[in-house]
């Protein structure tokens, strides 16, 4: 008889008030009796409506029904066949709008806790699993991997454990991608996609890193002089977007790319780091996104009083609906339905060597109220008539998005690309060029981990049918 | 890792370093940077190719110790090793159809103009290399300067070596002189290449200058880099990192390239100091 409780067992979180001064982990996991508490509310229905809703279609019942035994590492090695990064996915998937959307308890209560069971699970496995993944044989084929995100690990792990000789090039000195550069330690620790890239390691996988691929080595050169008989691109997002408004490039205007990754790759937060990080007092964070979010939530960790700048209405912001909350407890204000017109500049007109000059002093903002719907189904914002004011700060961080590295377009003749500069890539993932691929942000645009994932996945399989022919 | 296979000298401050990078060596050109890290916890510093061995797979950096990380690497020796060294990036210098260039780099920055010097003079180009230092125990390179240039111009700001002439002075000259120039290019202190732009445009001569702005990850994911040219934003690692130096705003570039001064100068003190300690 399954556990009917109505609600979720709650995440055992830090303290807003604690965790708004730290970098560590802000949810805690599940305890042994939670998760197996947790896992005894699923119904195993047979139809199976979660998976559906899994990008890379984990048997999440199966998973869950070893947990509500008490068999975690059973329920981990389910996990596995079909996912590369689970203590990864677990934290950082938006599953309130896949897996745990689809779920039956759902519909009337809470559903599942399928996303924290994810994360338990892969977190049990880490901290008891004493025995190293074994590489299976190899089957003589060489495939290379250009980024070491979430795309790039997931088609990297798939191909290793069908025997592939794989490897991961990495144009940064430390492998992970947007887990280790974008997403924050306290919604990520680093020492989880560490132990996530040397398990793919284990299973036989080279990782190059400080490779840039495009210049050091390109495409045909990987193909014809390597010997790498398949490419799979999963180099990311790229490029940061900025708005075009006056005072962009004012000192104290970071992109998000910026900022995040001075304080996740480079530890810039830490007492004594050699790479330095602005501390300001208050700062402006433009967009809505979950991007938007990490950042606003590391600026308050170094001690800043942080807003929120985002056009249209609390409604539409695209972050993950737990990461607002997250970011409204630690005290983030949000000025929503805001737009900015300028970034305002600091000069001193008596002294022209006054250090200051030059850097951010505020942002003028207009107001926005929703008009029509626009062709991405969402209210166009409009602007307030009179709703000029100012904000004073120091610091302003662009989240708006990103556009396409124009790196391995241009160095790659025949490879095709969409107008905005998206590489084009069929259901399979191949691109206008035989025998290689493409997946994840470098294809669709700034995404989610595990869409990258399941693109990295769906490559894999693409690539292991037309090797194995 | 990547080995320090020669170390050298080059004045009180600036030391050149030939590093064992042969995925780099194999297709670094003129004008392109690479990214270092000297140690584990090191910060990411983008740094000019000076030279290169295709065959020896080498790459030569040339550094001025001007904060911690430069302190860092420069208490590095021969045979040692650098924790990360990524290259090349960014477009490589542009050489064709040129006949006569000036180079005019001052400072460190002769440094990276010699490879552009070198390259041109190779090509057939007439290239006179104006050369400029703070005073005689400063100059650098002065015998591959001469090998890779039709004519050499050494000033120095106090006249102790050479002429006592700014780099704009000696480059009015040469124009004024009668030489004819297609194209300037010039690398070094922002301060130094803005009055130079302000001289060729004058003179309208088409003046391509080489930027070096604060960077991170430097594969153009960061935006840190970021100019404005002809007011447009630029990124200096996958634009650049050569403008066309009539459309830079150079007040805009000093001003961000100061953004970290306060920080550079604790942080150097302090490498500084644990150096010393470590000596006693």
């Amino acid at each position: 008889m399954p556990n009917m409780r109505p609600d979720k067992n709650p995440m055992p979180h830090q303290d807003p008030q604690v965790r708004a001064c730290n970098f560590n982990e802000v949810a805690l996991g599940y305890t042994r009796e939670q998760a197996i508490d947790e896992a005894q509310r699923c119904l195993n229905c047979k139809h199976r409506p979660c998976v559906s809703g899994c990008p890379v279609q984990i048997n999440i019942p199966e998973f869950i029904a070893k947990v509500a035994e008490g068999d975690f590492e059973a329920a981990y090695q389910i996990i596995s066949q079909d996912s590369a990064l689970p203590a990864v996915c677990g934290r950082v998937c938006p599953q309130e709008s896949q897996c745990e959307a689809k779920c039956v308890r759902g519909i009337k209560n809470e559903p599942v806790g399928i996303g924290r069971l994810e994360r338990f699970v892969a977190d049990w496995h880490n901290a008891t699993a004493t025995e190293k993944a074994v590489p299976p044989a190899s089957n003589g084929h060489k495939v290379a991997v250009i980024g070491s995100g979430p795309a790039g690990l997931t088609c990297a792990g798939d191909l290793a454990k069908k025997g592939y000789e794989v490897t991961v090039f990495e144009a940064l000195h430390l492998a992970g991608g947007v887990l280790v550069y974008g997403i924050p330690e306290f919604r990520l620790p680093k020492s989880i996609v560490q132990k996530e890239v040397d398990t793919l390691k284990e299973l036989g996988v080279k990782v190059e890193t400080n490779m840039v691929i495009g210049r050091a080595i390109t495409i045909d050169e990987l193909k014809e002089e390597f010997g790498f008989e398949a490419v799979f691109i999963g180099s990311g997002a790229g490029l940061p977007k900025f708005m075009n408004i006056p005072g962009e490039n004012l000192k104290g205007v970071y992109s998000a790319n910026e900022f995040l990754t001075r304080i996740n790759l480079m530890k810039a937060y830490k007492d004594g780091a050699d790479t330095p990080i602005q501390h300001s007092t208050r700062v402006a964070v433009v967009g809505g996104g979950n991007v938007a979010m990490d950042a606003a939530r590391c600026a308050k960790r170094l001690g800043a009083e942080v807003y929120i700048v985002y056009r249209r209405s609390e409604a539409e912001l695209p972050a993950r609906a737990e990461e607002v909350e997250h970011a409204k407890e630690e005290g983030i204000i949000f000025k929503t339905l805001t737009n900015p017109t300028e970034i305002l500049g600091y000069h001193n007109p008596d002294d022209p060597r006054d250090p200051k000059n030059g850097s951010v002093a505020g942002i003028r903002c207009v107001e926005m109220e929703l008009g029509e719907p626009d062709a991405s189904g969402r209210r166009r914002p409009i602007v307030k008539e009179g709703s000029q004011f100012d904000i004073e700060l120091d610091c302003v961080i662009m989240a708006l998005g990103t556009s396409p590295n124009p790196l391995i377009k241009s160095t790659t003749e025949g490879l095709e690309t969409e107008k905005w500069g998206g590489i084009i890539a069929d259901e399979n993932g191949l691109t206008s060029r035989e025998n290689v691929y493409a997946g994840g942000d470098a294809v669709t645009g700034a995404a989610t981990v595990i869409l990258a994932m399941g693109a990295g996945k769906t490559a894999a399989k693409a690539i292991d049918e037309a090797l194995s022919k | 890792m990547y080995r320090i296979v020669k170390k050298r000298v080059l004045n009180p401050t600036v030391s050149l370093m030939e590093i064992e990078a042969p995925a780099v060596a194999r297709k670094a050109e003129p004008g392109q940077f690479i990214i270092l890290r000297v140690d584990e916890e090191g910060e990411r510093i983008p740094l000019t190719i000076a030279d290169f061995d295709r065959q020896a797979g080498t790459v030569t950096i040339i550094y001025q110790v001007v904060g911690a990380t430069t302190e860092k690497l420069n208490h590095k020796e021969e045979g040692q090793f650098l924790q990360d060294f990524v290259g090349h990036q960014s477009r490589a210098t542009e050489t064709e159809g040129l006949k006569r260039v000036a180079v005019v780099g001052g400072g460190v920055g002769t440094a990276i103009a010699y490879p552009v010097a070198k390259k041109l003079h190779d090509v057939g180009c007439h290239v006179d290399l104006i050369v400029g230092f703070r005073n005689k125990d400063l100059v650098i390179l002065e015998d591959e300067f001469r090998a890779a240039s039709t004519n050499l111009i050494i000033g120095t700001d106090d006249g102790s070596y050479g002429k006592k002439a700014l780099v704009t002075d000696l480059l009015r000259e040469q124009i004024e002189a009668g030489a004819k120039y297609d194209r300037v290019i010039t690398i070094g202190p922002v301060i130094m290449m803005k009055f130079v732009c302000e001289l060729t445009k004058k003179y309208d001569i088409p003046t391509v200058v080489s930027m070096n702005p604060i960077m991170i990850d430097g594969t153009g994911m960061c935006g840190g880099c970021r100019l404005s040219v002809g007011g447009e934003t630029k990124f200096a690692c996958v634009d650049g990192p050569e403008f066309d130096g009539h459309k830079v705003d150079f007040d805009e570039a000093m001003a961000r390239g100061a953004m970290y001064k306060d920080f550079e100068r604790h942080a150097h003190e302090a490498a500084c100091n644990l150096f010393k300690q470590e000596v006693k």
